[in-house]
């Protein structure tokens, strides 16, 4: 069973950050992709369309990669989340199947027009095409956002002892719900911060090579603009998913601030180094073995009072800690004993429903409600179960704050030369930070997924249901299997399309 | 309207998206013909690149269909995909190697070479279409599985499907009537394959290459296609009486036609509408580029009679065979209430979304593919 679980998140979470390397760039060379083509159809200058459709082959080699790791995304619920498909399928499968019908099919449609429709229909038909595969795309990341937002933050259903599933109770609760839309816009704009660092990259790299300047200038001209508005909307809405957080997963918030014992007023670690858990945890050594701290800022940042008091990973084990609305929380005891109850008696419900035992049935079921809201800790054995990888989630972190923020100074510096008409392509130094910034962007992208999904550990749905209870019932060496066979095949995939794309690049315009 | 209206509206829809998807298997179909039909480069980049511009819709229903299955009968996504994870998965590859395939295979440093995306081409058009008639096959034949959901009760043991057969899904192909149900759908595919090239690309010596090849492949399709009609009513099928319990009917796929004459009429239709499609363009003289119509209409309303057949009726569409009462119907593995009337008002927009595909495709295929156009510098596979 161990392996089992293990396999299975490890499958999971190769196979979704495969899937996450082509998504950026496809939502966010795509909005670029349509700025440009704006330009040509608006000036008809064919320098424009040049550069549209030397944007447009990279945008396409991408995209086919990005398509194949998401079929297996979709149907791994199924194969490796059996148990979570039943149990809150009701809800989970309808972003879904509205992402496969409003969205997909859009994409596929005018993609097809894109890519192949230039001298087939008209300049405005095919224009529009183009606007409305990005479109699609980016409805496409809503709906699997709020799905997954969903899984962080479960609101909007009742629990039905007689299915013995969630069943949704309020859609526009579920569409609306305020994680779901800051994710989604935090995550879209995120990727136009990756699509933009990769233009200026490989521009970049034109402009040391001395080759195609004047379109490479061009696309800067349009990526470095693009990009400061993605990545001021981008710190706008981290700040949001960190708010967030602090609200509904504040064990996230302790693990991503590497927060043990909880302060008021309490500072925002800037930069650290984490002691090793284990040590922490026992109580014989500091958290942080160096910091620098920012004073008042993380009260603030996660309740909007830079009194608040911030629970640490200590103070939501033992409960009771002071909070905004004045309750007092449970202690991680508590919560588990509340959600044994909870499990105890839905099985005396279904007992009693068989005898036809109605006192006991009502009785039962009165118990389940009260405690449902803990039901997932009825399957914790051990209060250690409840603390994610805190190291992690910490780096992770830091990683996506410190490096993303660095952009918003790359992306300046180019609309500034370019707006200044300043030739930059002297400043090679600037023109190599441009073509670092590609691993770099989708490193910090990555690193902001690892903080939401790890972060989240051990839950898959927050407080209900623990990732080990959500596999299916399989052998752990079939998983090891197809994990080996992904890895190897994706990997294989990976590398034909990089090498098909630096053949591309390097080919020109 | 109730929640049993609901159920099997979900249950036509389904079906609808299951029937699209098998018209739409003329890609894969098409990826087989190409050795056959090729001869040379030039007429293998227009074979590649007249399917090449459809395979996105096969793939987005795929996956559209999975989303719809998932919402509406929740049960079937986590026993199925869950306990049979072998056939699934290997579905899966099948199709993860086909999207890669087209962008791909021409494009200078693929490290792989064309050969190779060629062969994931192959892969994907015998694979796919086989194993997907296959799986659906058990829809008939049942599959070995126990669903108990007061498991979820059990922290020790939490998981309510549990599949019974070692083989997790492989044993599907050790039954006769799955293999030939695979075998239906993929000559279905070749067959559709064919006529859609006829009917998109101008091309003198393919067109009449495929015709010749559509006599052999049509009557396959036509005979094993009449052999699975036949051994299908003949069987035994898992019906559900009065109190709810699964039990064996006689000849019970028969009888639902009898007891369902508006699905035997469009059963009928198809079937007619198949045939006409396939005499006329083979003997037909001269060319007769509209088969594809014809055969693809009917092999949709066929499909769609079939798998409404095995979810109407008190007929139970997933069964199993190791513990009857486990068996699943539309009624007992559906979606709420709640979700499936939300689900059904997002359907409306399923007209509009077909329509746009339509109409962008009429403008896309007023100039079908022909030789000039492949000899072109523009955007090609
Ligand atoms: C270029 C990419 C990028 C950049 C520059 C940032 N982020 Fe981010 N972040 C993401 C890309 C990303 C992401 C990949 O899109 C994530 C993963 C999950 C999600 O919702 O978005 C994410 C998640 C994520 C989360 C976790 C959300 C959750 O658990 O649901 C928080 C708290 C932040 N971000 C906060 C920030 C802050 C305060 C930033 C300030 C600079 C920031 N991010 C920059
Ligand atoms: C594409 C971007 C994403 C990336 C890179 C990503 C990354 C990860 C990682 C690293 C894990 C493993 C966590 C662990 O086991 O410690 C994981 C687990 C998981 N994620 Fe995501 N995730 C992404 C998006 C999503 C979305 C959109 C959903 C839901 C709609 C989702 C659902 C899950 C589930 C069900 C698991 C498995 C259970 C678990 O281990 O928590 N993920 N993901
Ligand atoms: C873990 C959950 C996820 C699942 C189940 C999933 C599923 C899929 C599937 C099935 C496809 C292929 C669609 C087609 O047939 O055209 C796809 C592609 C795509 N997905 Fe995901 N996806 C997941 C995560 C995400 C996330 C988090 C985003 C964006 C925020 C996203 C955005 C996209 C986009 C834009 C495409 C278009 C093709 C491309 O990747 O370039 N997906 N996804």
């Amino acid at each position: 069973m161990e392996d089992l679980i293990l396999w299975s998140r490890a499958q999971f979470a190769l196979t979704a950050i495969y899937h996450w390397l082509f998504v950026p760039l496809t939502l966010g060379l795509g909005v670029i992709i349509g700025i440009m083509e704006t330009a040509y159809y608006r000036s008809g200058k064919e320098q424009w369309k040049q550069i549209t459709k030397f944007w447009m082959k990279i945008f396409g080699i991408n995209f086919a990669i990005g398509v194949a790791t998401g079929i297996i995304l979709e149907f791994q619920f199924g194969t490796n989340w059996s148990n979570y498909s039943w149990f809150v399928g009701d809800i989970f499968g309808a972003p879904l199947a509205i992402e496969g019908i409003l969205a997909f099919f859009m994409e596929s449609t005018f993609i097809a027009i894109m890519f192949f429709g230039w001298n087939k229909v008209s300049k405005g038909f095919h224009l529009a095409s183009t606007w409305l595969t990005v479109f699609g795309a980016s409805i496409s990341a809503l709906w699997i956002l709020v799905a997954n937002g969903w899984m962080q933050y479960p609101i909007g259903m009742t629990f039905n002892p007689d299915t013995v599933r969630n069943e949704m109770t309020d859609f526009w609760a579920v569409a609306l719900s305020p994680i779901a839309i800051n994710k989604f816009f935090h995550t879209v704009t995120s990727c136009w911060v990756v699509g933009s660092a990769a233009c200026i990259g490989i521009s970049s790299w034109f402009l040391l090579k001395n080759r195609h300047t004047e379109m490479a200038k061009k696309s800067i001209m349009i990526a470095a603009p693009f990009g400061i508005i993605g990545i001021l909307l981008t710190i706008y809405t981290g700040d949001g998913s960190a708010y967030q957080v602090a609200q509904k997963q504040p064990m996230k918030l302790a693990a991503m601030e590497g927060l043990y014992q909880g302060t008021t007023k309490a500072p925002l670690v800037a930069v650290g180094i984490l002691n090793p858990h284990e040590k922490v945890m026992n109580n014989e050594a500091k958290p942080l073995s160096f910091e620098i701290k920012i004073p008042y800022i993380l009260s603030f940042l996660g309740y909007r009072d830079v009194n608040a008091f911030v629970p640490g990973i200590n103070d939501l084990l033992k409960g009771g800690y002071p909070t905004q609305d004045g309750s007092t929380p449970l202690s991680a005891k508590q919560k588990m004993e509340s959600g044994t109850l909870a499990v105890k008696a839905l099985s005396e419900y279904k007992l009693a429903k068989r005898e036809n035992n109605t006192y006991v049935q009502e009785k039962s079921l009165q118990t389940l409600k009260a405690n449902y809201s803990n039901f997932g800790y009825g399957f914790i054995k051990d209060e250690s179960q409840l603390v994610p990888n805190v190291a992690l989630t910490f780096y992770a972190f830091r990683f996506m704050v410190i490096f993303g923020s660095a952009f918003l100074l790359l992306f300046s510096l180019l609309t500034y030369f370019n707006f200044k008409k300043i030739s930059y392509e002297r400043y090679r130094w600037l023109l190599y930070s441009g073509i670092i910034g590609i691993p770099v962007a989708y490193l910090v992208s990555q690193s902001g997924w690892i903080v939401a999904e790890v972060g989240r550990q051990p839950w898959v749905i927050q407080d209900l249901m623990p990732t080990f209870s959500a596999v299916s019932s399989l052998e752990a060496s079939s998983v090891i299997t197809t994990f080996v066979i992904f890895c190897v095949l994706f990997t294989v995939l990976l590398i034909a399309e990089l090498s098909i794309m630096f053949k591309q690049i390097k080919k020109g315009f | 309207m109730d929640y049993n209206f609901f159920i099997q509206y979900w249950w036509f829809i389904i079906s609808l998206l299951g029937a699209l998807l098998v018209f739409l298997l003329f890609v894969q179909g098409g990826q087989t013909l190409i050795p056959w039909l090729a001869k040379n480069d030039i007429e293998r980049t227009m074979l590649i690149n007249s399917i090449g511009r459809k395979w996105e819709f096969t793939f987005t229903t795929l996956v559209t269909f999975g989303g719809a299955f998932f919402a509406s009968f929740p049960l079937f996504y986590s026993t199925s995909f869950g306990g049979a994870y072998w056939v699934w998965m290997i579905i899966l590859f099948c199709f993860i190697i086909q999207a890669v395939s087209y962008e791909f295979r021409t494009k200078e440093n693929n490290i792989l070479g064309t050969k190779t995306f060629d062969t994931f081409l192959l892969i994907n058009g015998f694979g796919g279409a086989f194993l997907l008639g296959t799986a659906v096959g058990t829809f008939f034949t049942g599959s070995e599985f126990v669903i108990n959901k007061e498991n979820i009760a059990n922290p020790m043991m939490p998981i309510i499907s549990q599949w019974t057969n070692p083989l997790h899904g492989i044993e599907a192909l050790f039954n006769v009537r799955n293999l030939l149900l695979g075998a239906v759908v993929l000559s279905l595919a070749r067959t559709l394959g064919l006529l859609y090239f006829i009917n998109n690309i101008h091309n003198q010596t393919i067109q009449e290459r495929a015709k010749k090849l559509l006599r052999i492949c049509g009557t396959v399709f036509v005979l094993l296609f009449i052999t699975f009609l036949i051994v299908t009513f003949l069987s035994e099928g898992f019906g559900v009486d009065t109190q709810g319990n699964v039990i064996m009917v006689k000849y019970k796929y028969f009888l639902n036609y009898i007891e369902m004459p508006f699905l035997l009429g469009i059963l009928l239709v198809g079937v007619l509408l198949v045939l006409y499609g396939l005499i006329k363009t083979i003997f037909t003289k001269t060319l007769f580029t509209k088969g594809i119509w014809y055969v693809g209409t009917g092999a949709v309303l066929a499909v769609l009679s079939l798998l409404l057949n095995v979810g109407y009726n008190n007929t139970a569409y997933y069964p199993s065979t190791f513990d009857l009462q486990s068996s699943l119907t539309i009624y007992n593995s559906s979606s709420s209430l709640f979700t499936l009337k939300a689900m059904s008002v997002v359907s409306i927009i399923i007209p509009f979304v077909l329509a746009y595909i339509f109409y962008a495709w009429r403008k896309m295929d007023k100039k079908p593919i022909t030789k000039e156009e492949m000899e072109g510098g523009d955007h090609k596979y």
